[in-house]
């Protein structure tokens, strides 16, 4: 499903990450650990598609449209409700039966009582939700998610746990993270950074 | 046509955004009632009207320019930018909601702004309220596309300009010349001529501009 | 790193022979063209300006094709390679802003002319191309600053025929010219001394601007080269 060649990828004189060589099969589960400024983020952002590799090949089995992919940030408009954001979403990535599917998903991660305020006035743990619900809405064959765990308070950490473990066998998935021991167990491959 | 639909749905967004924020519409509105009004201060006793013209659609841009620096903030905010460039839809597409939105703001400020300028210096005939639609347009096209590309960098606010004031000396000469010249039709044809290369040279780059790979 | 001496080889030897052909069209220009009647020594300036003004038309033209293969066929050498064209054409361009003040103040008694279509237009270009740099020096080294950069060339390129028509229509309204430039009535020694001026200009920018990728090319090779032994 993945695979990397070489993999480097530069800015400007800095080179952030040194030829990397995975290959991740569909249904697996990759882990990337590795400490701050390892180049984690770059790496998920570079099988995302988001960043172009400086040398090397990168393979991705999978169209962009197949891809849930979990930043740092939330990726959602300020201005906009939960239910705008997702609807907008929702018809850019032409997810059928929208409504229902967006309303199981607000429901799932605790945001149905708040699904018409702004984004502006979520905190941090509800938006990174939020977040979370905009990845899973399309229901993609890829996930790549970039520390989930960092910005969830309790309550969606234990949300995150249990749909990993549901997702993880059916999904292809990776996942960076600062704690690996929480997710160790369910991932099938394990790359470190340096 | 789910790319129609796309651009709807992205256009739509652009717009509610605006309603909810509300700082960029109140914002072109004042500045460009602020520059007529310095404008009557700015020209000597005399002038003839062509130079009120001429003023004009100095203001005319750098109202847009105004409404051009601020049309990517939503995206910046929360890095909603990669959400929507990983979506699958059409990138192009989200430049063409951009530039309807953006256009929709400067109308908006000019439904004001040109019956008070014909009301305190110059008449404004249907020819030249053409020539405005026109030049608007191209401004909307070209701008969103540098807005997005200056977006990227640093000094942002001060690259914009730079990059939008050469190239909008076409429509700047297409739209006094509708306003004032005795055969205004050359010039709604420059205008024209204008917006159609550039409208679909950033169509066309957009996608470009926006993605590494 | 043989690539780099590949990148050389010729080079000098190109140059010697771009210096030998300026030095031929000064002493054609200055020298041995038969002075023009209305003009004087001043219009000897011509044999010089217009060939750099044209040169500049070259080199952003290079630059924009350069910027088209970029797009098209997404080789990162092709960055480099339009960058340092249009540096090379604002280079020249300046000169021909300069050459061109020279000859309409010896001409004219004036330095510049709004009425000259063909000035307003170059420096209209001139004008879009040094944003260019700005652009550049704003945007972080990476594929987006690659492809934002060529697709401002390609509009600079796009600009030059709407700017023109734009240029002749604001005629109207822009004051009546009161004097027209005609281009000289030029005799078989003129036209020979332009025509190995013209080459030779082009030459010289051609030669400079392999000069200057060679060198921005081992610069990065050296940073490279630094980064490896990290």
């Amino acid at each position: 499903m993945i695979r990397t060649d070489r993999l480097e990828k530069r800015y400007g004189a800095r080179r952030v990450l040194r030829g990397i060589d995975l290959e991740l099969p569909r249904e697996g589960f990759l882990l990337v650990t590795g400490p701050n400024g390892s180049g984690k983020t770059t790496l998920l952002r570079v099988l995302a598609g988001l960043a172009a590799p400086t040398r090397g090949k990168v393979e991705v089995d999978v169209h962009r449209g197949q891809v849930g992919f979990l930043a740092h940030e939330p990726l959602v408009y300020r201005e906009l409700t939960a239910l705008e954001n997702l609807d907008l979403f929702g018809r850019l990535y032409r997810v059928s039966e929208r409504r229902e599917r967006i309303g199981m998903l607000l429901e799932r991660f605790g945001l149905w009582d708040a699904r018409s305020e702004r984004v502006a006035d979520y905190s941090r743990g509800m938006s990174q939700r939020l977040a979370l619900c905009r990845t899973l809405l399309h229901d993609p064959e890829l996930l790549i998610l970039d520390e989930p765990y960092a910005s969830l308070d309790e309550k969606g950490g234990a949300l995150l746990d249990h749909e990993l473990d549901e997702l993880a066998g059916a999904h292809t998935l990776v996942v960076s993270t600062h704690d690996p021991a929480r997710v160790a167990p369910l991932a099938t491959q394990r790359l470190v950074l340096v | 046509m789910s790319y129609l639909a796309d651009v709807a749905a992205l256009t739509r967004k652009d717009l509610r955004v605006e309603l909810r924020a509300k700082d960029t519409l109140p914002a072109m509105l004042l500045f460009v009632l602020s520059t007529l009004v310095v404008f009557h201060f700015a020209l000597p006793e005399g002038t003839g009207e062509d130079a009120a013209y001429g003023l004009l659609w100095v203001a005319i841009v750098f109202t847009a320019l105004l409404g051009l620096a601020r049309a990517w903030v939503p995206e910046q905010e929360h890095g909603v930018f990669d959400g929507l460039v990983l979506a699958p839809c059409d990138r192009s597409a989200i430049w063409v909601g951009k530039s309807v939105a953006t256009l929709a703001f400067l109308l908006a400020a000019q439904v004001v702004a040109l019956p008070a300028f014909a009301l305190f210096f110059a008449p404004l005939d249907g020819v030249a309220l053409v020539g405005v639609l026109l030049a608007d347009i191209g401004i909307c096209a070209v701008g969103s596309l540098l807005a997005a590309m200056a977006a990227a960098g640093r000094a942002r606010e001060l690259l914009l300009p730079l990059l939008l004031l050469p190239l909008s000396i076409p429509l700047i000469v297409g739209g006094v010349g509708a306003a004032i010249s005795t055969e205004p039709g050359r010039y709604l044809v420059l205008l024209a001529l204008y917006d159609g290369i550039f409208a679909v040279l950033s169509w066309a780059s957009f996608e470009y501009v926006v993605t590494e790979s | 790193m043989s690539s780099a001496f590949a990148r050389i080889q010729g080079l000098p030897a190109l140059a010697a022979f771009a210096a030998g052909m300026m030095g031929l069209a000064l002493l054609l220009a200055f020298f041995i063209a038969p002075e023009d009647g209305d003009q004087g020594i001043s219009q000897r300036i011509f044999y010089i300006h217009v060939p750099i003004a044209l040169t500049a038309y070259f080199c952003f033209g290079l630059g924009a094709w350069k910027a088209l293969l970029l797009l098209w066929r997404g080789e990162e050498r092709h960055d480099l390679e339009s960058y340092v064209a249009i540096h090379q054409g604002t280079i020249f361009g300046t000169l021909t802003l300069i050459t061109g003040a020279i000859w309409a103040r010896a001409s004219w008694g004036v330095w510049w002319s709004w009425d000259s279509n063909q000035l307003v237009l170059f420096l209209t270009l001139f004008l879009f191309y040094c944003a260019y740099f700005m652009l550049r020096f704003s945007l972080p080294e990476g594929p987006r600053r690659a492809r934002s950069s060529a697709v401002y060339a390609l509009f600079g390129v796009a600009l030059i025929p709407v700017s023109f028509l734009a240029i002749r229509l604001a005629e109207d309204f822009i004051h009546p010219t009161t004097f027209t430039r005609d281009g000289p009535q030029m005799t078989g020694t003129m036209f020979t001394a332009f025509c190995v001026s013209w080459a030779a200009v082009t030459l010289l920018a051609y030669v400079l601007y392999r000069v200057e990728l060679v060198g921005k090319r081992l610069h990065t090779d050296l940073r490279e080269l630094r980064e490896a032994l990290e």
